[in-house]
């Protein structure tokens, strides 16, 4: 083969790959953002901008920038009046009356308390099919309307006059003041939804009343967010737009804020701490979460019917090498199912031998199972689901290792993905499952009412227990918050005691923020509404 | 991915008469016209039974769209399957989503209830045509190229270099080379974004489409180099050579348009797999394709999404299939249509 003539053909063929790459790279200019955006990498995209149909934290933080609820959250999640200037509660504590604030919708049209009665009925209308309307169950005449039993009138809502609302309860709540800073209980504009339908919520259409309204939604791209010039205290709000990318992979946002192209990350994996906290220690925001992170064990399970093999599977998993070592980013090992730091509830009541050392409860532990009939030779073999995450097999397994080693209970580990594995809960099917719950309001009831029978969709393990009923509609019906804990406090020590659920640790909360970020401020509620924030 | 497109199969029968008189062209032609109408009506069939079977699959599948880690009371999960006709029998279902269909209503997203599958598809189409398109050209003419270099230097230091480097490609998944490409050029020598899209700037664009782009280089190359190989040394070249012809021109002019039947073929469903996005792309770099609705549907049970992104993809491969044929005529005499 004559291999000379090919000089010039393969330096022309390299030539137009290189230049065909080459081409390509520009350089590099950075971002032109004003000094008043705020840049967010959002663990999602948003399944709806609509709040009747919002479901999770990825998106209650952006509709929470964009809605002003009749309460709402300050820097610190504490809450705070927002729509509503201020309100009486009736002496039974089940009549609440609202008196709004003086403010528009993002077009200039007054908000009235009859947008706040449409809105509630909006969500509560069993057509519009909405996921947490559920949580509305507080004001009397919700579930009726929303389960079909009644119509539209029996939801105990009305519009006095243009700013003052009215909302009758179905039991004294003292946490609803909080509950209607929930995106629930957000106004929706009524005058746009009979104009546009399903439309409103799109970027050109929508109309909001917080302190930022939406420019922008390209679906998988970006959501941008304005200053709303409108909102009542506009005055105080320094930020000029907040940007959104929906991006799963943590480790790619991680990149985007070492790159200086993301100023708050909502979540990181666990596995960067240790880089992050030698490298960038000065973005690593840790803070105790609303949650907990727990097994439920199906009690109608032979094995596990039986208390004895339940105390037993709690007392060895040792939660102190789960959260210092397994972990490893702060969470804290629980020996209760409320969080601690929850509402007004104090420290939650916890399992008795949580003094013991983890080998006084091995020991303990041994004698229940041997009581139950069982020994290291004939222990029982325990199919323990997760739904797939690094996180939760990391978990799993540690806790496999230490019931095998303690009391020789030999434990399959049953993975699937997350709709397969609810799916699986709900009809039951499975002994041990993890599971999690992070709180909708700051409320014990919000955790305990998780295993209250009458609770079909989320008592997993199917616990039910008359005592503990009993106990949790008399903290309902109570009006006296002091008593009223203490009907929830008996309620949990009888729920540490039957061990429906083992609750495992209490979860953090795990922010990024750029330290040129002023504002933040760590909480239990883990909300940060950007309307206190700036960009240095 | 479909396999490579099936071959031409004479289309001549009974059309010989009417053209009796035309030109031996005009023949071609109308034939080749008759026979894309009739590969495009044997589509219709195909995709219907593309549909069926993803629509029957996906109900199969354990766990249904609301079920989620806060489970739903069970009156507001009722609510819900009603509006979605939901709680019908499957084959009822089935019969509404193919009435719906033949309207060109491919329903709404269960997932991100603010859109239509339409308008889902429709807004993802331009970033992964963008990245996917630039990507191929890019693999097509660098792959080429390297392809036929290292077919002209069989066995010899530069064969050995562009192969190994090609099977490198082949071997380094996308989901190891992405995030190693923006970590480079990103983060350490911060010449490019790290991710986004910036509304397709071209910066934006580079490290996307030459990870997307780099197996397919590296496949590429390796089919020209054995293609090219074989047709080298093969009767017709000798000939050219042998008449004394340049032998750049061999090369050019008659080596390369044999040697890229194969590529062709290859092309074909490379063209739709890589044009519809790449869910690890995708989500490495930010980019708002269509490409994670294909996983992403499929993990969140949003039946009309899994189905309007199966019936997107199965049009483009049967489209593109068809066109890989028709170059395919040009490109060999012995299978051109009614030859």
């Amino acid at each position: 083969m004559k291999i000379k003539h090919f000089k010039n053909l393969k330096a022309s063929l390299l030539a137009i790959s290189v230049a065909f790459s080459g081409a390509m790279l520009t350089t590099a200019d950075n971002d032109a953002y004003a000094a008043g955006t705020l840049r967010i990498g959002n663990m999602g995209e948003p399944a709806s901008l609509d709040p009747h149909f919002v479901s999770g934290t990825w998106e209650s933080g952006i509709v929470g920038n964009l809605f002003l609820g009749l309460t709402t959250e300050a820097a610190d999640g504490s809450i705070i009046p927002g729509a509503a200037k201020s309100w009486t509660v009736s002496d039974d504590g089940l009549v609440y009356t609202f008196s709004l604030r003086d403010h528009t919708w993002s077009d200039g049209k007054p908000v009235t308390a009859q947008d706040f009665k449409l809105a509630l009925q909006r969500i509560l209308k069993p057509e519009t099919a909405a996921g947490y309307a559920s949580l509305l169950y507080t004001i009397k005449g919700a579930e009726q309307y929303n389960t079909g039993k009644a119509g539209a009138d029996a939801l105990a809502v009305e519009a006095i006059d243009e700013k003052t609302l009215e909302i009758t309860l179905s039991g004294p709540a003292p946490y609803f003041i909080a509950q209607l800073s929930h995106y629930t209980a957000y106004p929706v504009p009524a005058h746009k939804i009979e104009e546009l339908g399903k439309n409103w919520a799109k970027d050109g259409n929508m109309v909001s009343n917080g302190a930022f309204t939406l420019s922008e939604w390209t679906p998988n791209a970006q959501i941008r967010l304005e200053k709303n010039p409108r909102f009542y205290d506009a005055e105080n709000v320094s930020l000029d737009e907040l940007v959104f990318y929906p991006q799963e992979d943590r480790s790619a946002v991680l990149k985007r804020v070492r790159a200086g192209e993301v100023d708050i990350q909502t979540d990181f994996a666990s596995s960067d701490l240790k880089w992050l906290e030698k490298n960038m220690p000065d973005y690593v925001r840790i803070a105790p979460y609303l949650g907990v992170y727990y097994y439920p064990l199906n009690l109608d399970d032979e094995v596990l019917k039986d208390i004895r093999v339940r105390e037993a599977l709690a007392m060895t998993i040792d939660r102190k090498i789960l959260t210092e070592k397994v972990l490893k980013t702060g969470e804290i090992a629980a020996y209760s199912f409320v969080p601690p730091g929850t509402g007004d509830y104090g420290s939650s009541p916890e399992v008795s031998w949580k003094n013991m050392t983890q080998k006084e409860r091995v020991a303990e532990a041994q004698k229940l199972m041997a009581a139950a009939g069982y020994d290291k030779s004939n222990a029982p073999t325990i199919k323990l689901s997760y739904n797939t995450s690094e996180n939760h097999k990391k978990v799993a397994i540690a806790v496999a290792a230490m019931w095998k080693k303690a009391l020789g209970v030999k434990t399959e580990l049953f993975n699937t993905e997350v709709k397969v594995h609810y799916d699986n809960l709900k009809v039951r099917d499975f002994q041990a499952a993890r599971a999690g719950w992070i709180a909708d309001y700051n409320d014990p009831q919000n955790f305990l009412s998780l295993m209250e029978s009458r609770n079909t969709s989320q008592n997993y393990a199917n616990f039910n227990d008359d005592q503990y009923n009993e106990l949790m509609r008399k903290a309902e019906l109570e009006a006296d918050p002091v008593k009223r804990n203490e009907y929830m406090r008996q309620a949990e020590v009888i729920a540490l005691t039957e061990v429906p659920n083992i609750p495992i640790y209490h979860y953090v909360s795990k922010n990024l923020v750029n330290p040129k970020v002023v504002g933040w401020v760590d909480n239990a509620s883990d909300i940060h509404r950007a309307r206190y924030l700036s960009v240095k | 991915m479909a396999g490579a497109s099936s071959k031409l199969s004479c289309a001549t029968d009974g059309h010989e008469t009417y053209n009796e008189e035309g030109s031996q062209k005009e023949r071609a032609n109308s034939s080749m016209f008759s026979y894309i109408l009739k590969r495009l009506l044997t589509a219709i069939p195909t995709l219907f039974i593309i549909i069926t079977i993803a629509f029957f699959m996906m109900r199969i599948a354990p766990g249904g769209p609301f079920d989620q880690e806060r489970q739903l009371p069970p009156e507001i999960e009722a609510n819900i399957l009603k509006a979605y006709d939901l709680d019908k029998p499957v084959y009822e279902q089935y019969f509404i989503y193919i009435s719906k269909l033949l309207q060109f209503d491919f329903g709404p997203s269960y997932k991100f209830r603010d859109f239509s599958v339409t308008e889902l598809i429709l807004s993802g189409l331009p970033a992964s045509f963008q990245i996917g398109g630039l990507s191929i050209l890019l693999a097509t003419f660098i792959g080429i190229g390297l392809g036929t270099l290292a077919a002209l230097y069989q066995n010899q230091k530069t064969d050995y270099a562009i192969m190994g480097v090609a099977m490198t490609g082949i071997a380094i998944p996308n989901f190891v080379a992405a995030p190693i490409l923006s970590l480079v050029f990103g983060v350490y020598l911060a010449w490019l974004p790290v991710a986004g899209w910036g509304d397709g700037a071209a910066r934006n664009l580079v490290l996307p489409v030459i990870s997307l782009a780099l197996p397919q280089i590296a496949y590429i190359a390796r089919l020209t180099r054995g293609s090219m190989i074989e047709v080298l040394h093969s009767n017709y070249i000798r000939t050219a050579r042998a008449k004394g012809i340049r032998e750049r021109l061999v090369v050019v002019r008659h080596g390369i348009k044999g040697a890229l039947l194969p590529v062709v073929s290859y092309l074909g469903p490379a063209v739709a797999a890589v044009t519809t996005g790449s869910v690890v792309i995708e989500s490495i770099y930010d980019i708002p394709g269509v490409g994670r609705y294909f996983v992403n549907a499929a993990l969140n049970r949003d039946y009309p999404l899994v189905m309007g992104v199966v019936i997107f993809y199965a049009t483009l491969i049967l489209m593109m299939n068809l066109i890989v044929d028709v170059i395919y005529s040009f490109l060999d005499p012995k299978l051109r249509v009614g030859a």
